[in-house]
C-alpha cells in the first residue's frame, strides 16, 4: 500500500474542487432569486403607479 | 427540483462509485502499484473537460451563427465547467507525478498544451468580464472561444505526436497500447460518473446564466419606468 497519501489527496482535493464549484453556483443562484424578486417587485411597483 | 436533486443523487453517487472500484475492484498496476488508482480520476476528469469544452465550441459557433443568447449561456456555462475539470486534472496530474517520475512539473508537449489550454479558458472567462455591451461580449467571447478550442486536439494529439514525460495513451493508442479488461470497465464506470457530473454541472450553470439575462432584462425595464 505504497503512496495511499498521494492517491487519497488526489481524490479528496479533486471532489474538493468540484465542491467547491458547485457551492458557488448555488450561492450565486440564490442572490439572483432575489435580485429578481427585487426587480420584480419595482417593475410591478412601477406599473401600478402608471395606472 | 426533484428531477434536479435526483440527478446530482446519481452523479454523486456514481463517481463515489467510481472511486470504490478505482480503489477496490481494478488490480494493483504492476510498475506504479497503488499510485496508478489517480489514473481512473485524472484521466476521466481530463475526457469530460474535453467534451465540455466540445460543447463550448459548438455553443459559440452556433451563437456566431444564430445570434442567440441560449447559445452564449451555454458556451460559458460549459467553458466553466471544463476550466474545473482541467484545474482538477492540473492538480492530479502533478500530484501523481511526483512520487513516480520524482518532479512535480516538466514542460513537456502533454502537460505544456494543457496548461494553456487553462489559460485560453480563463481568458475567455476574463474577457467576458471585461466587456460591458451585452451582444459584443458575446460575440467576441464566441469568436474568442472558438480560437480556444483550436488547443483541444493539440493536448489530445501531443502524446501521439511528440516523445513526452506524459505517458504514451493507453486508450486509443494504437497497437500495443490497451488496459487489462476490469482496468478497463473501472476507467469507462468512471468516465460516465465524471461526465454525468460534468453535465449536472453544466445545466446548474446554464440555469444561472439565464438567471443572469432574467436580471439584465429587468433592470432595463425598471430603468425604463
Amino acid at each position: 500500500m505504497k503512496n495511499l497519501n498521494s492517491v487519497f489527496a488526489a481524490y479528496v482535493i479533486g471532489w474538493g474542487v468540484f465542491f467547491l464549484f458547485y457551492l458557488t453556483i448555488a450561492k450565486r443562484t440564490s442572490e439572483l432569486k432575489e435580485e429578481i424578486e427585487r426587480l420584480k417587485n419595482v417593475v410591478g411597483r412601477g406599473r401600478r403607479s402608471d395606472v | 427540483m426533484l428531477k434536479r436533486t435526483l440527478f446530482a443523487a446519481v452523479s454523486v453517487a456514481l463517481v463515489v462509485g467510481g472511486a470504490y472500484a478505482a480503489f477496490f475492484i481494478a488490480p494493483t498496476e504492476r510498475t506504479m502499484g497503488d499510485l496508478q488508482r489517480i489514473f481512473y480520476f485524472h484521466a476521466s476528469t481530463a475526457w469530460a473537460a474535453m467534451d465540455a469544452f466540445f460543447v463550448c465550441f459548438v455553443a459559440n459557433l452556433l451563437y456566431v451563427w444564430k445570434r442567440r443568447q441560449a447559445y452564449e449561456a451555454l458556451g460559458v456555462a460549459s467553458a466553466e465547467v471544463g476550466l474545473v475539470c482541467t484545474t482538477v486534472v492540473l492538480i492530479t496530474g502533478p500530484i501523481w507525478a511526483k512520487p513516480a517520475w520524482g518532479i512535480w512539473w516538466t514542460w513537456d508537449a502533454r502537460l505544456t498544451s494543457t496548461f494553456v489550454l487553462w489559460l485560453l479558458y480563463i481568458s475567455y472567462l476574463l474577457l467576458r468580464s471585461l466587456i460591458e455591451e451585452p451582444d459584443r461580449r458575446a460575440l467576441l467571447s464566441a469568436l474568442f472561444g472558438i480560437f480556444a478550442y483550436l488547443d483541444v486536439p493539440l493536448v489530445f494529439f501531443s502524446i501521439r505526436w511528440w516523445r513526452t514525460q506524459h505517458p504514451a495513451p493507453v486508450i486509443m493508442g494504437g497497437p500495443g497500447s490497451g488496459l487489462d479488461p476490469t482496468m478497463n470497465k473501472v476507467f469507462f464506470f468512471n468516465v460516465l460518473a465524471m461526465h454525468l457530473l460534468a453535465l449536472f454541472l453544466i445545466i446548474e450553470r446554464y440555469g444561472l446564466e439565464r438567471m443572469k439575462n432574467d436580471v439584465d432584462v429587468l433592470q432595463r425595464e425598471a430603468e425604463a419606468q
